[in-house]
């Protein structure tokens, strides 16, 4: 895009980028899902202030009300619901029986961060501007989220590993070219808030018919 | 007055969704669905006349159909028929069961139209972003309709099913991202509309544009069933009820791959061919082999069903990696063919679950003598599904085979026609001791009759081995969309 920025506007949508990416180590790391919680809502502000910096420094009305919006989906209305997933999962608040031990987890982070700068280097390359340089960040927080759900057995561990995804996406969509058209970014703040419900609404389904929401528990269907 | 017909598909739909979450289902309201199909598919065929005479239509920037959505219109409306036909039956039997309630019948009904009206959006959306949303909303729409029995089977099936849907289609959302920086980029101003894209695709660059497109086949391949992220599908074709499963082995998989066909074309424009073929190439082939390895040992029915859909898939992805005209027009064959023998066999396997209570293909046995009009059907369905003539599959298979061999894409082609001819084998031999084998001592389940499921059944094979004989207009419609997925037009 070109837009001109200031040292310290690019010192804080650095910041912004730094925890957006801490904030899902730390979901990698920790094993307390309340802990989980809380940690992915900061991450929903940490989104919806890279994306207030953006609006700041295009002195867009448009984007800072898209920044609020995001603040308020994926800062408070996502980790609620997902709050409420977890009082009606069952007694098990912690992730037992994950596929990777912590330090595991911690360096397959780190490795998909590396993995995020490496295939990040032509979008970067077309538009060498101080939001594109925080790309591979966004790109690394997708991975890892991916790598969440992958590893993670309990479900609303899962549906936290699908929302980080979607956090990186938001976050790259508005790092490189401020958003897709506000339509289609409506649509998929919709899709996605209804995605999380249905999760939701599944979380309580597996807990009724299995009695406990470890997915390891879901081996009815094989061949 | 072209307006008109292209709102059509769309607001009938979800009219008919209205009505039903206002009334319910009952019986004055069950044949709803069946007008508000059989009016799609009028309206589809007017389109289709249309814009191969005069080109395509666009209506308010948002909303653009050309000869390749009204096709996949008309594939749409014509499962879409076949399965409301099928539904009355099949949802009388299930309420007589007691397995479900009048609520759950009712959010049947109108969840099932939701997903009709997503599908076509997702066909006529002119915005590649607005066309990822409709394929997402079906994901959202279905995902109650897999999980409707609330076994531990089903449900375990709707998890899967949209957590593996849902991050699939998340990559290709970042895939759309990433298209839509390259877009910004190349100064045409074509945002993510897909006709300016193809368009001005040689103005992309082209490192960006491979990354947006490895994203985005691997995440509408999750949805079309292509290995790799295919485990979801067996799962969920299994445990739907039928006429969902119809619908989403008939329909869903091509309307996620027609977004794939959609991107190739841009991608061919800015990367050449070589870039997508070899990626369509390696996933045929790993998805051709994933399904004949798991065809040869099956014993659920439904699941060899969902695993034949799996390898119609990756003959999809075989005869789009091809390209040119011919195997482009033979795919497209194959989609309409595909669609309405695999509607035509899920509803038939729903009615023989509810006659037998079981899905396991060694406790059925002898429904030829039991069921001799649904064993036909069924057994009808599986030589059109393994490509045996007059039914269209044959046309298209031979045809997406022979333009393989004449790309000089041969040795790919040759082990793709071995898998195929395992899993056929493994299909028919399967179906045969279904309808064949000794009839267990266990009598059938009385159900309510099902005359509109037999129509439905009898009209949609009838339909597939009239479009492999003589495909008439078809073919003008079928040559000008193959035109659009080569480039030329």
């Amino acid at each position: 895009m070109g837009i001109e920025m200031s040292g310290l506007t690019v010192q804080l949508l650095d910041i912004a980028a730094g925890a957006l990416l801490l904030t899902a180590v730390l979901v990698v790391w920790r094993r307390e899902l309340s802990v989980i919680l809380r940690v992915f809502a900061l991450q929903g502000v940490a989104l919806a202030g890279l994306v207030a910096v953006l609006a700041s420094a295009q002195r867009s009305v448009e984007l800072g009300l898209v920044a609020l919006g995001l603040l308020v989906l994926r800062g408070v209305v996502l980790p609620l619901l997902v709050r409420r997933s977890l009082a009606g999962a069952g007694p098990v608040r912690r992730e037992t029986t994950p596929m990777l031990n912590v330090a595991a987890s911690l360096l397959a982070a780190a490795a998909l961060t590396l993995l995020a700068l490496a295939v990040s280097v032509p979008l970067v390359a077309l538009d060498p501007s101080p939001a594109t340089r925080a790309v591979p960040v966004a790109v690394a927080v997708v991975l890892i989220g991916l790598m969440v759900m992958v590893t993670r057995r309990h479900a609303v561990s899962q549906v936290v590993g699908f929302l980080l995804m979607d956090n990186g996406i938001t976050a790259v969509a508005f790092l490189t070219t401020a958003g897709i058209g506000l339509l289609v970014e409506a649509g998929i703040a919709l899709d996605v808030l209804l995605v999380a419900g249905v999760l939701h609404v599944l979380t309580g389904r597996i807990r009724e018919t299995f009695g406990d929401t470890d997915l390891s528990a879901l081996r009815e269907l094989h061949d | 007055m072209s307006t008109l017909l292209l709102l059509i598909p769309l607001a009938v739909p979800v009219m008919a969704a209205a009505m039903y979450a206002a009334a319910g289902w009952r019986r004055p309201s069950a044949p709803v669905a069946v007008v508000s199909a059989v009016l799609c598919l009028a309206a589809a065929v007017l389109l289709a006349r249309l814009v191969v005479d005069d080109g395509p239509v666009m209506v308010a920037g948002l909303l653009r159909v050309d000869a390749l959505s009204a096709f996949m219109l008309i594939v749409i409306a014509s499962v879409a028929t076949i399965v409301a036909l099928a539904t009355p039956a099949h949802l009388a039997t299930e309420l007589a069961a007691g397995r479900i309630d009048r609520r759950d019948a009712r959010r049947h009904a109108v969840l099932v139209q939701a997903f009709l009206a997503a599908m076509t959006l997702a066909v006529l959306a002119a915005d590649l972003g607005v066309v990822w949303v409709a394929v997402e909303a079906t994901t959202i729409v279905t995902a109650f309709l897999v999980g409707q029995r609330r076994t531990r089977a089903a449900v375990e099936a709707a998890w899967k099913y949209v957590v593996i849907c849902s991050t699939g289609i998340a990559l290709a959302l970042l895939g759309l991202v990433v298209l839509n920086q390259a877009s910004a980029h190349s100064g045409t101003g074509a945002g993510l509309d897909w006709a300016a894209l193809a368009a001005g695709a040689s103005a992309l660059d082209p490192d960006v544009t491979r990354l947006a497109v490895l994203l985005i086949v691997l995440g509408f391949g999750a949805k079309a069933g292509l290995a790799p992220l295919h485990a979801w599908l067996p799962d969920a074709h299994s445990q739907a009820p039928a006429p969902v499963s119809a619908l989403m082995s008939g329909v869903l998989l091509s309307v996620s791959f027609y977004a794939i066909l959609r991107v190739k074309v841009i991608a061919d424009g800015a990367l050449g061919p070589t870039f997508v073929r070899v990626l369509l190439l390696a996933a045929a082939l790993a998805t051709l082999l994933v399904s004949a390895s798991l065809l040869i040992a099956q014993r659920d029915y439904k699941r060899m069903l969902a695993y034949s859909s799996i390898e119609h898939s990756g003959l999809l992805a075989l005869g789009a990696a091809i390209g040119g005209p011919l195997a482009s027009a033979a795919v497209l064959l194959h989609v309409l063919g595909h669609g309405l023998v695999k509607s035509v066999l899920f509803v038939g396997a729903g009615r023989i679950l509810q006659l037998t209570g079981t899905s396991r293909i060694d406790e059925v046995g002898g429904l030829a003598v039991r069921r001799p009009v649904l064993a036909g059907c069924v057994g009808l369905g599986v030589l059109a599904l393994v490509g045996l003539p007059p039914f269209s599959l044959f046309a298209s298979e031979f045809g997406i085979a022979r333009a393989g061999f004449e790309a000089s894409l041969g040795w790919p082609t040759a082990l793709a026609l071995v898998l195929v001819v395992v899993i056929a084998a493994a299909l028919v031999g399967h179906t045969g001791r279904m309808l064949l084998g000794a009839a267990p001592e266990q009598p059938l389940v009385p159900c309510p009759p099902a005359r509109s499921t037999t129509v439905a059944m009898v009209g949609g094979l009838a339909a597939c081995a009239t479009v492999g004989v003589v495909a008439g207009p078809l073919t003008t419609l079928i040559d000008a969309a193959a035109a659009i997925l080569t480039g030329a037009s």
